[in-house]
């Protein structure tokens, strides 16, 4: 996969994945072009389209479109699995997702992202997997914000506070 | 802000604004800031960051790569996570060449988690630095057979994509893919696996007939996967169209394109299975959805026949008609033009009818193929020499309608069509009609508005016209006519020569002044035509577009030479007044040129052309107006055209394409009733009744005769061409960098460049004790860094130095790397095997290493061994005297199971030259040599190299045997010529070749199930040995067992393992080893009782030499 693109029915970008190395101007330029494109389709055609030379699978969900470009040998229905099973990993992250979750949570969804997929190719196909080292490193993070409140009352003592916690 | 916290936060936020389209790569350097931090919440933000917005050009990218491998050894497995994360994002070469032994130590982590994303990350590793594949392989290949699920598909998608793009080189791991396939349960990885295998089949045909039945149980699915995948098998291709039929016919869009997709696969093997479902893929043109539309034309494509050409070009035109979106309507067109143009216009029978399609796209608006109209017009009038009369009335009238297609010429690229017909109005102005009018159109005012490159061809091919108006004028004794269209030329030419276009300008003023001379000779009376026409005569061959790249470069001829030396760039000031001298007489030459006369400038252009045409190498792909190759011999042997006019040229009225298509109906029928006729006169004439077999055909494709016996001129290629077949690749292909025989041994200089001591001293010290010295000794501290630094400079350019050599040719290694492994030979020291077999020794060193938390810099490394293996050489003495010595090695071949690679290493050990070496081995039944086609038996095989003193060198010989079950003994010679100060000698030395039958074995891999498997199924014979006064360790046993003959080990508990190898003939070998006191026992089982026998013989000697 090449890249992965979120973006709502009015053209607006909620997400974006670049697995090849790109310049912010082409980034920016391909994304334009393909938001364009995609917004253009009726609902009744079918999710895939040719594009450069690459293909782009795309899946609406309520107001959001999840588009995926990917190259040409590789194989459309599994793209769109994928998608789908991105849409159920941040479902069931924040229990029924809708758009605003996407929006104030953004980093959340890039990490759910980010253990789902790994430089472009599938790391993890269970859910439980992704969702529990997610959770984990969730965990983790709470840990250390208590330890860094911990820090900022008392700048006395938190070498030993970090210790602790980890 | 000092506040790390603060920053964390503004970086997030950053990231979001990036999101949006804003540039933030002013704050690369604060996300650094923010990734080194030490709490997880903020590192993890700052990775985030850093993965969106980082990429190849950052330029502080280049700071990461401390904190990322510090990150990548933390004991935290989040830590690490999100730090292999990041880096798949913003990977770049240095990176992944710093980088790429650190994560080939996490591909064995203990955490499943870690693994699983060091396996995917590597992918990443190996497309920027391809030189790690071959070092990281071999774990690549064991973590697909790892325990967690997780990790085993990672590894599968890398092995996936990898051989995807270089599918020979990961053959040998099919079987065991075979094995995934059919025991996995998970999809995904299922999928991928069937791709591999749609890479794999076409090179090995075998695979497509194992395949079909699992893959029968899955079909619905996979059908995708399945149609590349087994080009073989007509039956299973059969139920594939079958199958595609009903998914095309579906009413869920997204089917109906997997199964447009999958034909079109289908198509490119068997093209005559999908030929019958033309009606369907036609009626999938009508579809709303543009990518099924496009998905069914390429499908078109490959369907045209002669028969049904024009049929389906006129159905395109239709829709060319009502095509609403410009881009799917510039698809249409490119299609159309390259059905017809495919294979060399091979379907096209008429083309009178294709040059009037082409005129009918022109009237398309908007299309940005404009220019390909035009070279596809240029190509046919160029080539087929019968259409040129009536393309250039064609192009007239283009000319003529000039205004309709340039009215809007700002914008579309349709205009580029009038360079064409303009061109060729021009070249074959003795086809036109009405000239007159023609020239006229071109000189209209309008066409000042045309692009400029348009305006300069308009001049160019004006004086062409006019050149042949003035021949056709002067024969018939028109005088009055003559002038009168010189003075018209005279009066437009000037729009010309104001044109803002340099080219324009020139060519029009110097034109300009050329009519004027013709006209002050016409007011004298002077025949001027013969003259005027002799500039543009000649014929103009075709000339194939990669001729030029052809051409070899003459010998002694280095293009990148200087032919005068570059001037100095500090110039003296004494130098000056020279230039400022040369300047003005430039001047003064430049004043003087207006006074050449006329006559004189066209003397120049006829020298000039002359000129050119006699230089080989003045090679234009695109065909320009200027006529070459006026005397080239090739002229004459263009094939001369003979027209079968069965179908009258001109067609009253405006020419339409239908009517060329109602006239090729009627003449086909024509034609098939005439040979009806023939047929029953045939029939009547004998009456066999095998003649009524051959009626049947009448149908046929090859029955319908074109309607010219168009000659189509091949493309001309320079005589001394050389035919070369990688014209077509691109050199930039970054997976090209991939393509890696993996099956190799690790060479010593493939090593990944580790951050320590490197082999550069090694290299040089002549003891033998310093490298282990330097192994053993504790990696330096960060005190140390900028010593390390340099270190690993050093080691980065001996590694750049090495790739450069070994680019050049793999067999002949270097000398001194060569010399390096025969001094390696000498002391036992192959660094290869020492680095296999630590390897087991790291993994577990490092587990400890991470269980203890211990973050002290060595870890990452781990390169040292507390317990280092004897060290092994697979080289065995062959035989020896003063001058030679020689070494050998037997492996199995893995290709063909009858054959072996013996590799046979000379080393000179005198201070003599070696050379004119000659091979030669006494053939006994079962084993021969494998001699160069058409010598002898008793011929021996030249070694190709010669030895300076001191220097050793390794050669190749293949072996094919018929029985592989025994071991055998070959005797040879080896002759050579010893040359030193004294003269030359002739010397020989004797040898005695042991074949054993562990050379016949090689390393495969196999499940521990697998194995059960085969040990139960109980055709397998048994035998056993007993060893006794073994005192190495276990570990050491089987590292033996596995290098010397060439097992793998399958499982191994405490003191007892089993292994498996197979021989190059299938046999399978399994062995149960196991360790007593001080005795080793192994039960060895194998489809051969002698060759198993024997092997366990020879695996006694072995043993009980430890």
């Amino acid at each position: 996969m090449q890249f992965m693109l979120l973006f709502s029915r009015q053209g607006k970008l909620r997400l974006q994945k670049w697995y090849v190395p790109l310049s912010d101007k082409e980034k920016k330029k391909i994304t334009r072009e393909l938001v364009q494109t995609v917004l253009a389709r009726k609902p009744k055609m079918c999710s895939f389209l040719e594009w450069r030379d690459l293909k782009i699978v795309y899946k609406r969900y309520a107001s959001l479109y999840f588009c995926c470009a990917i190259e040409d040998q590789d194989n459309e229905l599994i793209t769109l699995e994928i998608i789908h099973r991105y849409v159920e990993l941040l479902d069931k992250y924040f229990g029924s997702v809708c758009e605003l979750d996407i929006i104030f949570n953004f980093e959340k969804a890039y990490f759910i992202l980010d253990e789902f997929l790994l430089g472009g190719e599938v790391q993890e196909t269970s859910k439980k997997n992704v969702l529990k080292a997610i959770e984990q490193a969730d965990l983790l993070q709470e840990v250390s914000k208590f330890n860094f409140s911990g820090q900022s009352i008392s700048m006395v003592g938190c070498e030993s506070k970090k210790f602790l916690f980890l | 802000q000092d506040n790390i916290a603060v920053k964390a936060n503004a970086v997030c936020k950053l990231t979001y604004l990036q999101m949006l389209g804003y540039d933030i790569s002013w704050a690369a350097f604060n996300i650094i800031e923010v990734m080194s931090a030490s709490k997880f919440t903020f590192k993890r933000i700052g990775y985030l960051a850093a993965s969106q917005c980082f990429h190849e050009g950052t330029d502080v990218i280049m700071l990461t790569t401390n904190q990322i491998r510090k990150d990548l050894s933390s004991p935290n497995q989040y830590d690490t996570g999100v730090a292999l994360t990041g880096l798949s994002c913003f990977v770049t070469p240095d990176l992944a060449r710093d980088l790429a032994n650190d994560i080939m130590t996490l591909m064995s982590h203990t955490k499943p988690y870690i693994r699983k994303k060091a396996v995917l990350i590597m992918y990443k590793v190996f497309l920027k630095y391809p030189e790690s594949l071959r070092p990281a392989f071999p774990r690549l290949k064991e973590k697909l057979e790892d325990p967690d699920p997780g990790v085993q598909s990672a590894a599968v998608n890398v092995i996936c994509e990898l051989a995807r793009r270089n599918p020979k080189n990961y053959l040998s791991l099919a079987p065991l893919f075979f094995k995934l396939m059919t025991s996995s349960t998970n999809n995904w990885v299922l999928i991928k696996i069937i791709k591999l295998f749609g890479a794999l089949t076409p090179l090995e045909p075998r695979l497509g007939k194992k395949l079909i039945e699992p893959l029968t149980n899955l079909i619905h699915r996979f059908l995708i996967s399945l149609s590349s995948g087994m080009p073989n098998h007509s039956a299973s291709i059969q139920l594939c169209v079958q199958k595609l039929r009903i998914l095309i016919e579906d009413s869920d869009q997204n089917l109906k394109y997997l199964g447009l997709l999958a034909m079109s696969k289908i198509l490119k093997t068997h093209p005559k299975s999908v030929q019958s479902h033309k009606d369907l893929i036609l009626q999938c043109l009508d579809d709303k959805d543009e990518s099924i539309r496009l998905r069914a034309l390429d499908l078109l494509y490959g369907m045209v026949s002669k028969k049904n050409l024009m049929e389906i070009v006129k159905k395109l035109m239709i829709h060319v008609d009502k095509a609403e979106g410009t881009t799917y309507r510039d698809e249409l067109l490119t299609k159309i033009i390259d059905i017809c143009s495919q294979s060399n216009y091979q379907y096209i029978t008429n083309f009178e009818w294709y040059i009037s399609i082409l005129v009918e796209l022109t009237r398309l608006e908007g299309t940005r193929h404009g220019h390909l109209i035009a070279a596809q017009m240029l190509d046919v009038a160029i080539r087929v020499k019968a259409i040129r009369k009536f393309a250039v009335s064609q192009m007239a009238m283009l000319l003529d309608n000039a205004h309709l297609i340039a009215s809007n010429t700002q914008r579309n690229g349709i205009c580029e069509v009038l360079y064409a017909a303009a061109w060729i109005c021009g070249e074959f102005s003795e086809h036109l009609e009405e000239a007159n009018q023609t020239l006229e159109a071109m000189l209209r005012p309008k066409v000042t508005t045309l692009p400029g490159h348009i305006q300069a061809v308009y001049v160019q091919n004006m004086v062409k016209l006019y050149a042949s108006i003035l021949q056709q004028k002067e024969q018939s004794g028109e005088k009055e006519a003559a002038q009168e269209i010189t003075q018209l030329m005279i009066e437009r030419l000037p729009q010309f020569v104001q044109s803002a276009d340099l080219e324009v300008q020139e060519r029009a003023s110097c034109i300009l002044q050329l009519i004027k001379y013709i006209q002050k000779l016409q007011i004298k009376e002077v025949p001027v035509a013969e003259e005027v026409i002799a500039l543009f005569a000649g014929e103009l061959n075709p000339v194939a577009p990669k001729a030029q790249k052809k051409v070899p470069v003459p010998e002694g001829l280095d293009l990148d030479a200087w032919i005068n030396e570059p001037p100095s760039d500090s110039e003296s000031e004494d130098e000056k007044p020279k230039t400022i001298f040369h300047d003005e007489e430039q001047r003064h030459s430049r004043h003087r040129q207006p006074e050449i006369d006329e006559e004189e400038l066209a003397r120049r252009r006829e020298a000039r052309k002359q000129e050119q045409a006699n230089n080989p190498f003045y090679i234009k792909s695109s065909p320009s107006p200027q006529k070459r190759y006026q005397d080239t011999p090739g002229v004459e042997h263009i094939p001369v055209v003979q027209i079968d006019l069965s179908v009258p040229l001109k067609v009253p009225g405006m020419p339409m394409s239908d009517q060329y298509v109602k006239l090729e109906e009627e003449r086909r029928h024509k034609q098939k009733l005439e040979k009806d006729k023939k047929k029953k006169k045939q029939k009547k004439e004998k009456r066999g009744k095998h003649h009524r077999h051959n009626s049947l055909h009448t149908e046929s494709e090859e029955d319908i005769a074109p309607a010219h016996h168009v000659d189509i001129i091949t493309e001309e290629m320079p005589e001394n061409a050389l035919p070369s077949d990688e014209d077509d690749k691109d050199p930039n292909d970054p997976y090209k960098a991939l393509d890696i025989d993996l099956d190799k041994p690790l060479a010593d200089s493939e090593k990944l460049p580790v951050q320590r001591h490197r082999n550069v001293e090694t290299l040089k010290s002549p003891d033998s004790e310093a490298p282990l010295v330097e192994k053993k000794s504790k990696k330096p501290k960060k005190k140390e860094k900028k010593h390390k630094e340099k270190e690993r400079d050093k080691g980065k350019k001996k590694e750049k130095e090495k790739k450069v050599i070994e680019e050049e040719e793999e067999k002949k290694v270097i000398l001194q790397d060569l010399h390096y492994k025969s001094s390696k030979h000498k002391k036992k020291k192959h660094k290869k095997e020492k680095e296999e077999k630590s390897k087991d020794k790291k993994k577990s060193k490092k587990k400890s290493h991470h269980s203890e938390e211990e973050t002290t810099e060595s870890v990452q490394n781990g390169t040292l061994d507390d317990e280092p293996l004897p060290p092994m050489s697979s080289y065995r003495l062959l035989a020896e005297n003063p001058y030679v010595k020689m070494t050998y090695d037997i492996q199995g071949n893995l290709q063909n199971d009858s054959q072996v690679t013996v590799s046979v290493i000379f080393e000179n050990k005198s201070t003599s030259f070696l050379k004119s070496m000659e091979l030669n081995v006494l053939d006994s039944l079962n084993t021969k040599m494998l001699r160069p086609e058409g010598s002898s038996v008793h011929d021996g095989i030249p070694v190709p190299f010669q030895l300076p003193p001191g220097i050793s060198n390794e050669a190749q010989f293949v072996f094919t045997l018929q029985s592989i079950v025994m071991a055998q003994k070959l005797k040879g010679t080896l002759s050579f010529i010893v040359k030193n100060d004294e003269g030359s000698t002739h010397e020989k030395l004797d040898f005695k070749l042991h074949f054993s039958c562990a050379s016949y074995l090689i390393t495969t891999p196999c499940y521990s199930d697998a194995f059960a498997k085969l040990l139960e199924s109980g055709d397998l014979h048994m035998s056993s040995i007993k060893v006794d006064g073994i005192s190495i360790s276990f570990q050491h046993l089987l590292a033996k067992i596995c290098f010397h003959h060439h097992f793998s080990v399958v499982e191994r508990v405490d003191s007892c393992a089993s292994m498996y190898s197979r021989s190059i003939q299938g046999h399978h070998v399994c062995l149960l080893v196991k360790k007593g006191e001080n005795s080793v026992s192994i039960d060895g089982k194998c489809n051969d009782s002698t060759l198993l026998s024997n092997l366990l013989d020879e695996m006694k000697e072995t043993l009980s030499k430890c």
